[in-house]
């Protein structure tokens, strides 16, 4: 059974957002308490802050930044999340600003889910060198080998420093300003790539000196076993070198990048209008979502009103293709474990509501509908009753689901207390979306930092303690029905007007950097632009959940059996194009 | 579907005037007929899908395209035993090995379908650092699809092109197909097949 | 003997018998024979396989709400045999580095082992080709030839994935022949012979599964269980797990190699739901009522060759339904199913059997 948030408990999420229906512009005085309320919140940190670093310098913006430098990082940030609670590392953000290298770290409250960013930087470009924060969030170990890839900034202390996405000798570091394209450098290689068995540490000693240590990987006497890149069980193109004792995982150690496109080196050469339609091949089920993200972060920095009636529709768009997607999910998840039929029922209602979208976008995966200032075109005159056909039809599905496979003596004993995941290390690793509540982590950006209106709508967080893969399988599909609630609130309510706002044919954002977060289908999709004036960003950070998802399977499949693995790494749902970007 | 439907007719024509010129023997032509039945309408797919298009070839197994009606729908995971890759998605750098891979484990008789803009050019990550622009130079390439991604009816078309091209194949005596893949493998050689 | 049905196989192998011997030798006679009936069982073998594969593809889409093959001859009837022809000048793709030996021999031995199986089992009214008196015993020692075949195809290919496979089986089917056993020994304790025609015909008036009534049922669903493990098929296909294992201990095996596997794997599933008909649903035996002689008669103009086959196609049905249904289960807790519970149930079973034969509450007289 689900267990139903309860007052008074920290994650609940009735008390901060009791359930309000839908009523247009009664927020407003609502907006303004919250407003002031951030405001005095962030001063208050910043007082405290500024009394035990003295030399730290603050940036007032919609997000509080802590400019620090690199000495200092590692303390404040421990201050941070020891006495101020902030316990969740959203990203680590690499930057090039040419005379200087550096990292902008986000981090969350789990509990007063407020956002805090802190800055620091390091101009020696030939060999940049920074503090690790591997050891206070579980996650920064990958998010630091993510900028050591791409910016070639060794994090001092993090005990894996190999490179995430690229070939151990690939040339240069590609977000680099002043990186060298020329294909010839780094050609299409049909010859096996190297790898290396070791990972390099970068260890500070005590008299200050930095020394590079080798550290292998797997012991010698360890049976590995290598599962990917081409393996059915990856879902696309990820590789697991698994060392197993019989049938049990001793370790697995995970490569990425065998779809890694470059997609935020290549928003930096394209206008803001164009970066949009990457967001569709990131992850192809939530291309809604991760379009709607990019957009809101657009025109936050742009100050661009979106029409009400788009603001709708991108929230019905959204909660669409949350079905679909959960539906595909349950479907291979399923197919993983051996019952191939369901995959087959579970698209019927996902081909459903391609076409819906199809009628609306012209497109079955890639819709780019999204756009700057509201969406593309206005809906198509059926999509109404279409979607009221699909209702009708999903709750008869998900029973339909439940009574396959759900309640299948085998599917239980598949599933539960199987990659059991708790509530600490779902924060730590950042593991948000239907796996991070899965947990008992009430992680819902639509509850916790609502955009788009999904604060006047009335749905529940779906949140679960056990953390096994079961929760997770569950929690994906009572989220079909409470996407499906949404639906129902909005389809009779869609206003009237305009779908899409005037926007310049030229768009330039003023200087600055903007941070947006919204919740994609698979978790907590983040955008951080930066800009220099121009009409490209001058740095376009994607966050995405499939990432801390991959990177979690090591941790909780140790023990178990290399089945366990499938339904670990099926329950987790992780999309690798969204990993690599 | 009637001839006249068919696109890129000229090619198949020009294929099958090239082996008839170099004449055929009655009784291994009508073997190679039946050979040829036989392995047009049996083309197991590998299990291989990068990105986009591999969720459209999931689509195309399910009910509504259901691959199955033309017997494909019996995808291989092993490379052993399938008998052509639809490389759909993106095939960058770090991949590109394992595909060739891949192909180089596939048993003959063994074909390529390049599915999507991506694999066919590079499609919108063309400008990218670290994405192979095209596959043709990694494996031969059979039929391409393009789309990004392809719609299940485009990948219909595709495969059911295969499996003509598959139909005016010679078994015995003529090879045009496998002279001019020998070319190309000599072309794109694997210099190091080592660990 | 009896005419329980109008084909009576009996009349005819002694009529060929007898032309034979009176025109050649008596040795030549046999030779001839042995021919004969090794070209029919071959021919017999391979368009049962053919048509199998088809009937699950075809089951697997009717579950699957598609169609199925149908572009390949009328209803796609000749899909799986284009599948034939193509797998059988696929390239044969000689590795490095593994068993030459072995490697080319254990799909050999996975197939002959599937193919003696049929040696025994009665396919119509005195239609098989050997008769004697451990005939049960026979089969179950010469399907467990597979599980060797499969072991050396895991160990020679020199690829982990092949051995785990290879190991999963292993374990697998050596837990499993035990239930299988043990079931089938239930039931040939009740006929009270090993023999199949026999066994057969004890099954006149009432079929095994009605005569032996509660430990009949309990012994025909652990047998389909086991049976399906045996089979290495869904839910208990671990050792060709796809999404785990790739394809399991054939991963390395292409072209006709892997045909063999495929066509054994289709074989095998004939051969336990054939099994299952033979010891429970009375063989080539029609459905005959005690006494009511008018419909016993009717039910004779069906061929018992068709009564053998349609029962087979049902059970086999059952059993490709298991597959298409449920999901797979871990190594551990396949085992654990067959350890903890089947195994005990199974001899507790065979004692309760005993009982009912001791205290003579069955149906129908021996």
């Amino acid at each position: 059974m689900r267990r139903l948030p309860q007052r008074g408990h920290p994650d609940s999420p009735l008390d901060f957002f009791p359930p309000i229906t839908i009523r247009q512009g009664a927020t407003a005085h609502h907006d303004n308490v919250e407003k002031k309320k951030k405001t005095t919140d962030m001063a208050e940190l910043q007082d405290k802050i500024s009394k035990s670093f003295p030399e730290a310098t603050f940036e007032n913006g919609e997000i509080l930044l802590i400019n620090i430098a690199d000495a200092k990082l590692h303390d404040l940030i421990k201050t941070l999340r020891d006495e101020h609670g902030f316990d969740y590392l959203v990203t680590i953000v690499g930057m090039d600003w040419t005379d200087s290298l550096g990292c902008v770290y986000y981090l969350t409250s789990t509990a007063t889910k407020q956002f805090v960013s802190v800055k620091t930087s390091t101009t020696d470009r030939d060999n940049p060198m920074l503090h690790s924060i591997a050891d206070l969030y579980r996650i920064a170990g990958i998010f630091e080998r993510e900028v050591y890839d791409f910016f070639g900034i060794v994090f001092i202390g993090n005990p894996d420093m190999r490179r995430l996405f690229l070939n151990i000798d690939w040339v240069g570091y590609p977000l680099r300003k002043d990186y060298d394209a020329n294909p010839e450098l780094n050609p299409v290689s049909v010859e096996n790539e190297r790898q290396s068995d070791v990972t390099n540490t970068w260890v500070e000693l005590p008299d200050g000196k930095v020394e590079k240590k080798e550290v292998p990987v797997f012991s010698d006497d360890d049976f590995v076993v290598n599962i990917g890149p081409q393996h059915p069980a990856t879902h696309g193109v990820l590789r697991f070198r698994t060392s197993i004792d019989s049938e049990t995982i001793k370790k697995i150690d995970v490569y990425m990048g065998y779809i890694h496109r470059g997609v935020e080196k290549l928003c930096e050469d394209l206008t803001y209008m164009q970066t949009l339609h990457y967001m569709d091949r990131l992850d192809y089920f939530s291309a809604h979502n991760y379009h709607h993200g990019l957009c809101l972060c657009i025109e936050k920095a742009a100050g661009i009103e979106v029409p009400e009636r788009a603001r709708v529709i991108r929230v019905l768009m959204d909660e669409l293709s949350r079905i679909a997607s959960h539906c595909l999910f349950i479907g291979t998840f399923c197919m993983d474990l051996g019952a191939t039929t369901m995959l087959f029922y579970t698209l019927r209602v996902r081909e459903q509501i391609l076409d819906i979208m199809e009628k609306t976008c012209g497109a079955r995966m890639t819709f780019n509908y999204d756009c700057i200032g509201g969406v593309m075109a206005d809906l198509h005159p059926d999509f109404v009753k279409d979607v009221k056909e699909l209702l009708a039809v999903i709750p008869k599905n998900v029973k339909e689901y439940n009574k396959i496979f759900t309640g299948n003596v085998i599917a239980k004993n598949r599933m539960e207390g199987v990659g059991v995941l708790s509530r600490e290390d779902a924060i730590s690793y950042s593991i948000t979306g239907a796996s991070g509540r899965a947990s008992g982590w009430a992680c819902d950006v639509r509850k916790t930092h609502p955009y788009s209106g999904y604060d006047k709508l009335d749905f529940e967080q779906v949140v679960r303690t056990e953390g096994d893969s079961m929760a997770r399988f569950k929690n994906r599909m009572d989220e079909i029905l409470q996407s499906a609630h949404i639906i129902e609130q909005l389809i009779d309510n869609i206003p009237e007007g305009e779908w899409l706002a005037k926007v310049p044919k030229v768009l330039k954002l003023p200087v600055g950097h903007w941070f947006q977060v919204v919740e994609g289908c698979r978790g907590l999709f983040g955008v951080y632009i930066e800009s220099d004036g121009g009409n490209k960003p001058y740095r376009l950070k994607l966050v995405t959940p499939s990432l801390t998802a991959a990177a979690v399977v090591d941790h909780i499949t140790r023990g178990q059996k290399i089945a366990d693995l499938i339904t670990i790494g099926g329950s987790l749902d992780y999309i690798v194009p969204d990993m690599d970007r | 579907m009637p001839y006249e439907a068919w696109k890129d007719n000229e090619y198949i024509e020009s294929l099958v005037k090239e082996l008839q010129e170099s004449g055929a023997n009655v009784l291994v032509g009508s073997l190679d007929k039946l050979i040829n039945w036989g392995r047009s309408n049996s083309i197991w797919p590998l299990t291989f899908a990068t990105s986009c298009c591999g969720i459209e070839f999931v689509s195309l197994g399910a009910a509504r395209f259901d691959m199955a009606r033309f017997g494909w729908e019996v995808a291989r995971s092993s490379p052993r035993q399938a008998d052509f890759i639809m490389v759909a998605g993106t095939i960058v750098n770090r991949m590109a090995p394992v595909l060739r891979r891949l192909y180089d484990q596939l048993a003959e008789p063994k074909y390529v379908i390049s599915c999507g803009s991506c694999a066919i050019s590079g499609g919108p990550f063309r400008k990218s650092y670290h994405v192979a622009r095209g596959i043709e130079d990694i494996v031969p390439v059979d039929v391409y699809v393009p789309g990004c991604p392809p719609r299940p009816e485009a990948m219909i078309y595709g495969i059911m092109q295969l499996s003509r091209k598959i139909k005016v194949e010679r078994f015995f005596g003529g090879v045009n197909r496998q002279e001019s893949r020998k070319k190309y493998l000599e072309e794109h050689p694997v210099e190091n097949t080592g660990k | 003997m009896d005419n329980y049905t109008i084909d009576n196989f009996h009349t005819f192998s002694a009529w060929f018998d007898n032309l034979l011997n009176n025109c050649m030798p008596s040795w030549l006679a046999t030779t001839v024979e042995c021919v004969l009936v090794g070209v029919g069982l071959l021919l017999v073998y391979s368009v049962l396989a053919l048509f199998y594969i088809l009937y699950e593809r075809k089951i697997c889409a009717y579950f699957q709400c598609r169609l199925g093959p149908n572009r390949v001859g009328p209803w796609g009837l000749l899909q799986s045999v284009a599948d034939m022809f193509k797998i059988l000048i696929k390239e044969l793709i000689s590795l490095n580095h593994i068993d030459k030996f072995l490697f080319a021999l254990a799909p050999y031995l996975v197939i002959i082992a599937s193919m003696l199986a049929f040696a025994v089992l009665p396919w119509g009214n005195g239609l098989q080709i050997i008769d004697f008196n451990i005939g049960i015993f026979f089969l179950i020692a010469c399907s467990s030839i597979g599980v060797l075949g499969i072991l050396l195809a895991g160990w020679s290919s020199n690829n982990k994935f092949t051995l785990i496979g290879a190991l999963r089986s292993g374990a697998q089917m050596v837990s499993y022949e035990l239930s299988v056993g043990l079931s089938i020994l239930t039931m040939v304790a009740f006929a009270g012979t090993m023999d199949v025609v026999k066994i057969v015909e004890a099954q006149a008036d009432h079929w095994f599964i009605f005569s032996a009534h509660i430990p009949a049922v309990i012994a025909f669903i652990i047998y389909m269980i086991a049976g399906t493990a045996e089979t290495n098929r869904g839910p208990f296909d671990l050792p060709e797990a796809e999404s785990e294992l790739t394809a399991g201990y054939h991963t390395e095996y292409s072209g006709i190699h892997f045909g063999f596997f495929y066509l054994a794997e289709y074989l095998n599933l004939f051969i336990v739901a054939s099994v299952a008909t033979l010891m429970f649903f009375g063989g080539w035996m029609p459905f005959r009522v005690a006494g009511w002689d008018g419909f016993n008669e009717i039910m004779g103009y069906i061929p018992s060759v068709v009564w053998f086959l349609l029962k087979a196609f049902v059970l086999s049905f059952v059993i490709i339904w298991f597959k298409w249904t449920y999901p797979r289960l871990r190594i551990d807790q396949l085992l654990a199913l067959e350890w903890k519970y089947l195994l005990p149930i199974n001899l507790f079973n065979l004692a309760l059997m005993v009982v009912v034969i001791w205290q003579g509450w069955y149906f129908g007289t021996f």
